[in-house]
């Protein structure tokens, strides 16, 4: 598998959203994960667009959002940042409480954590950065080959 | 693929078959807008068939939870029919499967509509 690595800066829009989803899509299939595999990462990735737009930048037209993928043999890596605040992370509600099911927002980290194999959340000050790790070979030493 | 409903009516009920993306901004207006239209026309009976729906993310899926309180507040039900595997595993890993009341079988789903 070919090693890769690619970075975009995108507007604060609805449509980078969609844009990072189907990226992700793209270069999920091509690393060789399979189907379900491909919408968990690109929804994944979604996701933390989402929040990165609306929650970070709040669609403020002066902030980007930065989107890499590295793609080594082992592991699909994708970092999304934003210009934000910084996300509270003691403010994120549990979205599996009984309280909080009928909410109607709240499960797009939890979404994430669910989907990908490694999640890392680093707020600060000038914004946030989410990592998240997809191991090429599932996080069970399932082996499964990747297309050449 | 853009959202799209269009709705018909059985035995008192009003069938949405909903089809494409219910995501963040157009498909969950869309959605929104939908429910909202039928609960000022005094159409209280709503079932949303997602057969069609390839795609949903968390604010889908919080349009949905939103439907559903919002047409259970003003005193009616709302119900899923045909979920899509991807759409029946998103229900399942947030728990709301059991708050919907899910259907397979359209008929089978108006009847069950007190």
């Amino acid at each position: 598998m070919t090693e890769l690595r690619v970075s975009y800066t995108l507007d604060s829009t609805l449509e980078t959203v969609d844009s990072a989803e189907q990226t992700a899509s793209r270069i999920a299939a091509e690393t060789g994960f399979d189907e379900d595999q491909v919408m968990q990462i690109s929804m994944a990735v979604r996701e933390a667009a989402v929040n990165a737009v609306l929650h970070g930048n709040a669609y403020d037209p002066d902030k980007k959002v930065k989107l890499d993928f590295e793609r080594t043999s082992n592991d699909l890596v994708i970092t999304i940042r934003d210009q934000g605040k910084g996300l509270d992370l003691n403010k994120i509600p549990d979205p599996l409480a009984p309280e909080n099911l009928l909410k109607t927002s709240g499960r797009g980290i939890f979404l994430i954590r669910s989907f990908m194999d490694e999640v890392q959340i680093s707020p600060s000050q000038t914004g946030t950065e989410i990592k998240l790790v997809k191991h090429v070979h599932g996080p069970s030493g399932d082996v499964k080959e990747a297309s050449q | 693929m853009t959202m799209k409903t269009s709705t018909r009516q059985v035995d008192g009920v009003s069938i949405v078959d909903c089809s494409g993306r219910i995501t963040l901004g157009e498909g969950s207006v869309i959605l929104r807008d939908t429910v909202r239209d039928l609960l000022s026309k005094g159409q209280k009976k709503i079932l949303l068939n997602l057969g069609e729906v390839s795609y949903i993310d968390s604010s889908g899926i919080g349009e949905l939870v939103s439907a559903f309180t919002t047409v259970r507040n003003q005193g009616g039900e709302l119900k899923l029919l045909n979920l899509t595997k991807k759409v029946h595993d998103l229900l399942q890993i947030t728990k709301l499967y059991t708050v919907f009341d899910v259907r397979d079988d359209e008929a089978g789903a108006v009847k069950a509509f007190s």
